[in-house]
């Protein structure tokens, strides 16, 4: 591929979706296993208000005060979804069903009731972000990625998306075994002493930082398939947690730049003028490897339904 | 370390010395909803003990167990471990849950289940040793499991997993083991193979309690007794306690009069 189109035009949005695609693709591991998998979903639609609040109260769209915003809104939610679940004592389903309803209706209601009119803040974006927009003009060929000049023009999508990366991997990894541990035996964890809520809140806090970032760069239809998709073919491959979480990061990297390149290229192969959206293509993409893991993986078969 | 001491119900009683005590449970009182599920129980479990705890479904057995321990939080209640609060005796506690309440289905294998007995020694980032993995080996070698070590832990048998569980307890080296039905849903074979375990691990001075519902081996397992139906119904030796009047009134109708005198008189 020659560098001088595709550094600028495709290095940088290939590269975030990829960082997107692993950062919401590793705490869903935990996430799918404790069946909380929907909360990346609900997550990325209760961020609206968030991000209405942020730009009635800054008056313009930028990024840092909406990501707040939408963090806020995030932080919220969990909240929300842990006080109605202990206090209603129902189901975590049930409780982020209603968080998710009513935080997204609040978001449409202040959109409709402010003068958002003029900006652009539509479903559109919300569902497939702007990967092919993040684009990095700077940049004149290979020799840029050593250009302190150029590389300060990269979208600012990017050093983010990789901050967050660095965050969830640094979470995962430092609580690895109490993670595992409650995640298989709650009773057990805490007969040890491990504080089992405040690390649970805590996963979901970072699967909020992931899915919020993600969602500003690429849009929720990545983090719904993303927090969903890699960890759960995952399993299929295997029955041990650390070769699960290593597939699943495989397979969402995979997702990322195939999905990508298909999108791009794929339509010009079968003759169509235009590209379709990365994001979209990205998403089925890891549908599409959830099936064939769930066709052809080697740990199909569940034989661990409770005996007693 | 100070000696954390009880007061007895009254207030006004002498203060007990409980240091001698593996567990001391003293007006615990749980509950999920608006009943509590176990009410104002005091619980004494003597060193070297081998402890059935005895009641109907819904007794709040497992409900006293976990609350005993921190694992659901409790209405009211004291609780100590060798005298100390529990918080600082975590070492010295192995629990072995409802087999029920794990998710079989977890990506994990037997050997790796068995070395979370070893958390406490590994902590967060500790890496697992040659020696801790022989020492996991060693504790299922114990159950009689060490040719399943790589088994994913779903593909075993409900008495298989219960022995996996009891090596996990093993790997914990404690000194007082609280079991919750470990006898549930195994064969002859299997408790045959987990009582003499549990015997062993009370020749060596530990102490054993275990939540049980067989009641025709009540008599060969265990020495001491606690009946349980919400409310503390009686708690002492086996030959003392496990009668039929006692019986009769920890499971109310629900034995019937044949059962019960087959039972006291065996
Ligand atoms: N998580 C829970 N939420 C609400 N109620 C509960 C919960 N766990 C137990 N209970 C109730 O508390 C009571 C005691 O339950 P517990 O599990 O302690 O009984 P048990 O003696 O262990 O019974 P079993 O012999 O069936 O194991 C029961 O009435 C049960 O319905
Ligand atoms: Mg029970």
């Amino acid at each position: 591929m020659i560098g001088t189109e595709f550094v600028p035009l495709s290095l940088p949005p290939l590269l975030i979706g990829t960082l997107a695609a692993l950062a919401c693709a590793l705490p869903g591991n935990f996430l799918v296993l404790r069946r909380q998998a929907l909360i990346g979903d609900a997550i990325s639609h209760v961020v609206l208000p968030g991000i209405v609040v942020a730009f009635l109260l800054t008056g313009r769209v930028s990024t840092w005060p909406m990501m707040l915003g939408a963090g806020g809104a995030a932080l919220l939610a969990v909240l929300m979804i842990e006080v109605i679940r202990r206090a209603g004592k129902i189901e975590p389903g049930a409780a982020m069903g209603v968080v998710f309803t009513t935080l997204f209706a609040a978001g449409v209601l202040l959109l409709e009731q402010s003068d958002t009119s003029a900006v652009h803040l539509d479903v559109q974006h919300a569902l497939y972000g702007n990967l092919e927009s993040l684009i990095w003009l700077d940049a004149l060929g290979w020799n840029s990625l050593l250009d302190p000049v150029a590389l300060a023009g990269l979208p600012t999508e990017l050093p983010r998306m990789a901050l967050v990366l660095v965050g969830v991997i640094g979470f995962i990894w430092l609580f690895w075994r109490p993670l595992a541990l409650s995640t298989f035996d709650e009773g057990f964890a805490r007969s040890l002493g491990i504080a089992t809520g405040p690390l649970g809140l805590g996963l979901v806090v970072i699967a909020a930082m992931a899915a919020v970032a993600a969602f500003d760069a690429v849009g929720s239809i990545i983090v719904i398939a993303m927090f969903i998709c890699p960890p759960a073919a995952a399993r299929l491959m295997t029955n041990r947690l650390s070769l699960q979480v290593a597939w699943s990061q495989g397979f969402a990297g995979l997702a990322a730049v195939s999905g990508y390149v298909l999108a791009g290229y794929g339509p010009l192969w079968l003759g169509y003028a235009h590209a379709v959206s990365a994001a979209g293509m990205i998403a089925t993409v890891s549908g599409l490897i959830l099936a064939l893991a769930a066709l052809f993986g080697p740990c199909r078969a569940r034989l661990g339904q409770p005996a007693g | 370390m100070t000696q954390l001491k009880l007061a007895a119900q009254e207030g006004a009683a002498p203060v007990e010395d409980l240091s001698d005590i593996p567990l001391a449970i003293r007006g615990l009182t749980v509950s999920y909803g608006s009943d509590p599920a176990v009410f104002s129980v005091d619980m004494t479990v003597p060193e070297g003990a081998m402890l059935a705890v005895i009641g109907p479904n819904g007794a709040g057995k497992s409900t006293l167990l976990k609350a005993a321990l921190g694992v659901i939080p409790k209405l009211s209640g004291l609780v100590t471990v060798y005298g100390q609060p529990i918080a600082s005796q975590r070492r010295r506690i192995a629990y072995v849950p409802q087999r029920a309440s794990v998710d079989w289905d977890f990506p994990t294998r037997v050997i790796d289940v068995v070395l979370m007995g070893l958390y406490r020694d590994l902590g967060l980032l500790g890496r697992v040793r040659r020696s801790h993995r022989d020492q996991a080996r060693a504790c299922l070698a114990r159950v009689g499991m060490e040719g399943f070590a790589d088994r994913q832990i779903g593909q075993l048998s409900g008495g298989q997993q219960q022995r996996v569980f009891l090596a996990r307890a093993l790997a914990q080296a404690a000194d007082l083991y609280l079991l919750d039905e470990p006898f549930a849903g195994v064969d002859a074979a299997t408790e045959k193979a987990i009582v003499t375990v549990l015997k062993a691990l009370r020749d060596e001075g530990r102490t054993v309690v275990c939540v049980h519902h067989d009641l025709a081996t009540v008599t060969d397992y265990f020495s001491h007794v606690f009946l349980l139906n919400r409310r503390k119904i009686a708690a002492g030796p086996v030959a003392k306690v496990f009668t039929q009047q006692m019986l009769q009134a920890a499971y109310g109708g629900r034995l019937s009069g044949g059962q019960i005198d087959r039972i006291a008189a065996s």
